[in-house]
């Protein structure tokens, strides 16, 4: 036979093993006054306290009973259930739906999810009804009480009560097929010492009814109601819990498995005093005539309240802040406005209350939640007490904002459609109310459509969006194409749950021109708000809009490495030039050509001052830096002392600039390129192997010369650049006076200049040496943008991220004897101020990463190389994507 | 042969995601309509169950797909199709016709694979979303007491569902994605109503989602707490499906397999959704994950959710017949 198996939030298993199971009582308004009190004057907040009190004192099963005349007892069932099922301490045990009318019985069972107990039903009106009942009730999933009750009454008899007991139990089993462990028995518990003299054997006849049912009826239940034993002792709480306790260790030994009782109030049974216990059991189990008697005088001369309530308010005593985490932890609600108030008076700000002491709180639950320490209905609870205290801050909030109130901007602020999920979004709305911005906040489930027509009804400056669920990020998306299409400019802010910096950067960023950016909370939303809408706009949004770019490149190539393409695929799919039609031009020169301390004067012209000051970690694009309002002024004290030392380095000579460039007959085999007469007679350049959209080509630098097959002679070149030699001397006497800011001044300069040498050396090369581009006139910003034709790609970087194939390239120029520079065994180069790299002068080149490639690729590139797999796979280990 | 013979025999194959099938079509908002809904004002991309309707031919090379891939019992493409799902896009109107010409779709293919090798009969079963509602949830965290949905109304809404899917003819009801069992015991009322009227026996699925890493539903339910919760129908199967990969989901599969008298069913997704609420877990990955379940006999039917492909069904398939299924044991 199964066991009884019932279920709140958790299961509750009954087997015969199981001690006795408390049914909690006092959530009854025939029972328990104060209960109805508070149901009648619509007080649900403290009647749920009634329940969550009987929980702490140990029920196992919460009875629940509206049957008054003075109420709408359907809608009190539903709405105390309603709300039992939102406080899971409640709502983890199961549910017994306490009612003489079936009505009321019925929406019970529709408003809980687990598997609770109907309290009762009965033969009462006969089997007809009392099948229909219990079909009905296997339908909605119930177990139930079966009172002993037939069409002739109530069973007050040992007798009476195991004849419709066992009439009741075959009706069940053998017509409803009702699970016969889903039957629990309620034989009456009636009062005794009533002084009826035929009351006396009651509560023995109910001890042996529980034991024949326990034998006779197989895998039926026996239960009741154990406060009516000692009705007749009201108002003498020791005489009752005693009685009850006596009461219940002589049921439960013939079987009795659950009864419904104040669980909180029960003595332990050996802990009656033993003279009260022999008048107790002598009434009983009616062993004197006049035991009646002898137990009132008895209560006479006992007094005292019972059992006195224990709550756990010992998080009361805690700071305002652990109090305040307390509430929002276990979601308790009651004594959240006077902490807040609290709170209020201790903050020089109430929206420090909401940045700090709730916060805290929230991240904790955040935290809670993620290990599956918290399930959602207790978040939600979590959710409840953070929206009360933030609701009563609000006016406080208000009144600061009026003080100063000149409004900062307007900023739109909606869930998008779809979502419903708007906790954190009314907290960064009101961190930035705070700050003097105006909120137009558009609620929750809000379509695209909507989105736009408020923005621009209202002229807004910023739209935020917000989200939870998955589904809402890509609803994000769609609202980005919209303003797009709309050619909206103002800028657009991502939160949520699920939102990312990485999703905003790769699927939303780069479907909307205005600035998109992700807000990780409400901390940093007006930080971002207000560089958005301050003085350095441009330059935020310009740098922001670059740092996403470069995820989603980052992003791009990590996808690619997950659908790669076979290399022969990839070559298949190679930069489609017609080599036909293109005119090939030779440089003036083949061969290499020298250029020893150039003047650094002229190198100067040509530094790219943004990465310098990047090495400074100021963030922002020269010269517009300047001009920032937190960096300008620090930016424009470094510039001056960097061109300061650039002075006195070019008029003492201490760096000396030397270079060689080269070019040479090239012509591309696959993804080779052949070089002739010339020691080195091959340079090896990989192919992106990525997937690729149609007509997006899987490149290789090789693409960009002539193939063999084209029959044209075409040209490659290379060059070296280095304005190190020298700088160990400088950065000796700096370190020699302890002096680390020149020593990373003069690097930092160093390598600004070996890079604008390189630069430099370029435009000569597309200009003079090689010729390509002679008309080109460029200034020094159209430069750094790379506007010009041709490329310098360097090994090592993402067009060839292979280092060693630096060692042909320096053999091929011959740099070392040219410039002084050498390689290390790592294939840097020494000095480190150098720059190194080769030239492609076709129109359509143009720089691109590499990606991911795959271990066909790597096998082949290796036997190019004639170099070891293992070797290979080290050297390009950052790019192998493969296992 | 009968589904419950065959499931005796060998652990069973269901299906894998719909959804991630038909994003890869790619499809704009006129594919989802038809003449008859060429003026509706509410835009409709994004219903999928639409698709039954208005691009029949891409439901059926899906079902076809995972037919090809192996899966025993293909799912309907109607896990929305109730009344209250469909209501956001105005169509409560058509969810008969959703329902029944969905069924008919997968009806017809599921048959033609039977024709084709009658060793491997194909099964049919009515998907049936939880409905984007829950009754033992106040959607308004201010007021707990609220519900957007009641009881009756939810069983109103599966019995038009079931009876269209059993009309189209399905060979079982897998009632899945369960968040709230309150609207899964609405829709268990609904099923064994109209199954007692039609006097009919069609087997019931019932599939459950563990939402969150404390191993509960959506509404706070244990899995064994939801397993008691449902246990006063006769099912065909009881299972988990959705929110987690296999890995994480075989703890709660494990209670189910242990202590449940029912068939056990899985259907885990691809893995967690990436930053983009995407799933990348590889047939391969997946396959290692459930081979633990394999290994444990703790399945009876096995299959995929978000993010499975027919290549993962067909993985999944391929191991399956390697391993015998779970055996019931009456433990109590």
């Amino acid at each position: 036979m199964k066991p009884l198996m019932l279920s709140g939030l958790e299961p509750l298993i009954v087997t015969d093993e199981t001690n006795f199971v408390n049914v909690g009582e006092r959530t009854n308004v025939t029972g328990s006054l104060r209960f109805a009190r508070l149901i009648k004057e619509g007080k649900y907040d403290e009647a749920l306290e009634v329940a969550l009190d009987q929980v702490r004192g140990g029920a196992q099963i919460l009875d629940v009973n509206m049957d008054d005349g003075m109420l709408d007892g359907k809608a009190a069932m539903v709405k105390f259930l309603h709300l039992v099922a939102s406080e899971p301490e409640i709502a983890r045990i199961p549910i017994m739906i306490d009612s003489s009318k079936w009505e009321i019985i019925e929406v019970g069972l529709k408003c809980v999810q687990g598997k609770g107990v109907v309290n009762s039903i009965s033969l009462k009106e006969g089997e007809k009804i009392f099948i229909d009942q219990a079909r009905k009730i296997k339908q909605y999933g119930a177990a139930t009480v079966v009172m002993a009750f037939d069409e002739d009454g109530q069973a007050d008899t040992y007798d009476r009560r195991i004849q419709i007991c066992e009439r009741a139990y075959r009706v069940l089993v053998d017509q409803v097929n009702f699970p016969p462990q889903d039957i629990i028995f309620d034989p009456n518990i009636f009062p005794v010492a009533t002084g009826i003299p035929e009351h006396n054997n009651y509560a023995i006849d109910f001890f042996k009814a529980t034991e024949w049912i326990k034998t006779h009826l197989p895998g039926a239940k026996v239960s009741g109601g154990v406060s009516n034993v000692s009705f007749s002792f009201r108002g003498n709480n020791v005489v009752r819990e005693a009685m009850h306790s006596s009461f219940l260790f002589h049921a439960i030994n013939h079987g009795m498995d659950m009864g419904i009782l104040n669980a909180g109030l029960v003595e332990i049974y050996d802990l009656i005093p033993k003279e009260l216990l022999l008048y107790v059991e002598d009434v009983l189990l009616n062993r004197r005539e006049d035991a009646t008697e002898r137990l009132v005088d008895f209560a006479e001369s006992v007094t005292g309240n019972g059992k006195v309530k224990i709550v756990d308010d010992e998080w009361r005593k805690g700071t305002v802040e652990e109090r305040l985490a307390h509430a929002l932890i276990k979601g308790v609600i009651y004594h959240v406005l006077e902490d807040t108030e609290e709170a209020r008076l201790k903050y020089s700000k109430p929206l420090h209350v909401i940045e700090q002491p709730l916060m805290a709180g929230m991240n904790t639950v955040g935290d809670l939640f993620g290990s599956g320490k918290m399930f959602l209905p207790q978040v939600v609870k979590s959710a409840r007490v953070m929206k009360k205290a933030v609701a009563y801050l609000l006016p406080y909030l208000e009144a600061e904002k009026t003080e100063n109130n000149s409004s900062k901007g307007k900023i739109l602020m909606a869930t998008v459609k779809g979502d419903v999920h708007d906790i954190g979004k009314n907290i960064v709305g009101v961190v930035l109310g705070c700050n003097n911005y105006d909120i137009i906040d558009l609620g929750v489930m809000v379509p695209a459509q909507k989105i736009l027509e408020e923005a621009v009804n209202h002229q807004v400056d910023i739209i935020g969006l917000s989200g939870l669920i998955t589904p809402s990020l890509d609803e994000m998306v769609n609202v980005a194409v919209e303003m797009e299409r709309k050619g909206m400019k103002i800028p657009l802010l991502i939160g949520g749950a699920t939102t990312s910096r990485i999703h905003t950067s790769v699927k939303i960023a780069p479907k909307y021109s205005g600035s998109t950016i992700h807000v990780l909370d409400a901390s940093k939303s007006v930080a971002v708000a207000s560089r958005l809408l301050g003085e350095d706009t441009a330059d935020f949004s310009a740098s922001i809009r670059s740092e996403y770019e470069g995820l989603a490149v980052d992003h791009q190539s990590r996808q690619e490495a997950k659908t790669l393409i076979t290399i022969g695929a990839a070559r298949s799919n190679r930069v489609g030039i017609d080599w036909q039609e293109h005119e090939v031009l030779k440089p003036s020169f083949l061969g290499t050509k020298k250029f020893d301390s150039y003047s650094l004067e002229e190198i100067r012209k040509y530094i790219d001052w943004t990465p310098f000051f990047s090495t400074w970690m100021l963030k922002g694009k020269y010269p517009q830096i300047f001009e920032n309002a937190i960096v300008g002024s620090e930016a424009k004290t470094l510039f001056k002392e960097a061109n300061v030392m650039l002075d006195q380095i070019i008029a003492q000579g201490s760096l000396q600039a030397n270079a060689v460039i080269g070019f040479f007959e090239a012509q591309a085999v696959q993804d080779d390129v052949e070089i002739k007469n010339n020691v080195v007679n091959r340079l090896h350049f990989l192919r992106q192997q990525g997937k690729k959209a149609s007509k997006i080509p899987n490149i290789s630098l090789a693409d960009y010369i002539a193939p063999k097959s084209s029959k044209k002679q075409d040209y490659i070149g290379g060059f070296a650049t280095t304005v190190g030699i020298g700088i160990e001397k400088l950065i000796a006497d700096f370190e020699a006076d302890h002096d680390d800011y020149n020593v990373i001044m003069v690097k930092a300069i160093a390598d600004r200049l070996a890079e604008a040498f390189a630069e430099l050396m370029h435009k000569k090369v597309r200009k003079e040496y090689w010729g390509y581009a002679s008309q080109e006139d460029f200034d020094n910003s159209a430069l750094i943008k790379e506007k010009y034709q041709g490329i310098r790609p360097a090994p090592g970087y993402p067009a060839c991220p292979d280092h060693t194939e630096k060692k042909a390239l320096f053999e091929l120029l011959q740099v070392e004897e040219n410039t002084g520079i050498t390689l290390t065994e790592s294939y840097a180069m020494y000095p480190a101020s150098s720059v190194s790299g080769f030239y492609f002068s076709h129109p359509k080149a143009r720089y691109f990463g590499l990606g991911k490639i795959g271990e066909d690729q790597l096998d082949d590139y290796a036997d190019r190389k004639a170099m070891d797999k293992q070797e290979a796979e080290r050297w390009l280990a950052p790019i192998i994507g493969y296992k | 042969m009968t589904i419950q013979e065959v499931i005796k025999e060998r652990i069973l194959i269901l299906d894998g995601a719909m959804g991630t099938m038909i994003q890869r079509h790619d499809l704009q908002e006129e594919d989802f309509r038809n003449e008859a809904l060429k003026d509706h004002t509410i835009s409709l991309k994004g219903n999928n169950d639409l698709l039954s309707l208005t691009r029949p031919d891409i439901i059926k090379s899906i079902h076809e797909a995972y037919l090809e891939a192996g899966a025993d019992i293909i799912e309907t493409n109607t896990f929305s199709s109730t009344t209250i799902a469909q209501a956001d896009y105005g169509l409560q109107d058509w969810v008969y016709k959703i329902n029944y010409e969905s069924t008919r779709i997968a009806r017809a293919a599921a048959d033609h694979y039977t024709a084709l090798d009658g060793n491997q009969p194909r099964f049919v079963a009515g998907s049936i979303g939880p409905t984007n509602t829950t009754a033992s949830l106040s959607p308004d965290v201010n007021d707990p007491g609220f519900r957007a949905v009641t009881f009756d109304a939810l069983k109103l809404a599966f019995r038009y569902q079931v009876e269209a899917l059993l009309d189209g003819g399905v060979d079982l009801l897998l009632f899945e994605t369960i968040i709230d069992t309150l609207n899964a015991k609405a829709a268990l009322f609904a099923a064994e109503e109209v199954k007692a009227e039609r006097n009919i026996q069609t087997p019931i699925m019932v599939s459950g989602t563990i939402t969150d890493a404390s191993g509960r539903t959506l509404s706070g339910q244990t899995t064994e707490a939801f397993l008691i919760s449902i246990s006063h129908c006769e099912l065909f199967s009881v299972g988990l499906n959705c929110a987690f990969g296999a890995e994480m989901m075989r703890p709660f599969l494990k209670i189910l397999s242990d202590k449940s008298d029912f068939m056990v069913s899985a259907h885990p997704n691809a893995g967690l959704p990436n930053e983009f609420g995407q799933y990348d877990e590889t047939p391969e990955e997946m396959v290692d994950q459930i081979t633990a379940y394999l290994e444990d006999h703790m399945v009876n039917i096995i299959g995929g959710c978000c993010g499975t492909t027919p290549d993962h069904i067909q993985a999944i398939a391929t191991l399956a017949k390697n391993y015998k299924p779970r055996q019931i044991a009456y433990a109590h």
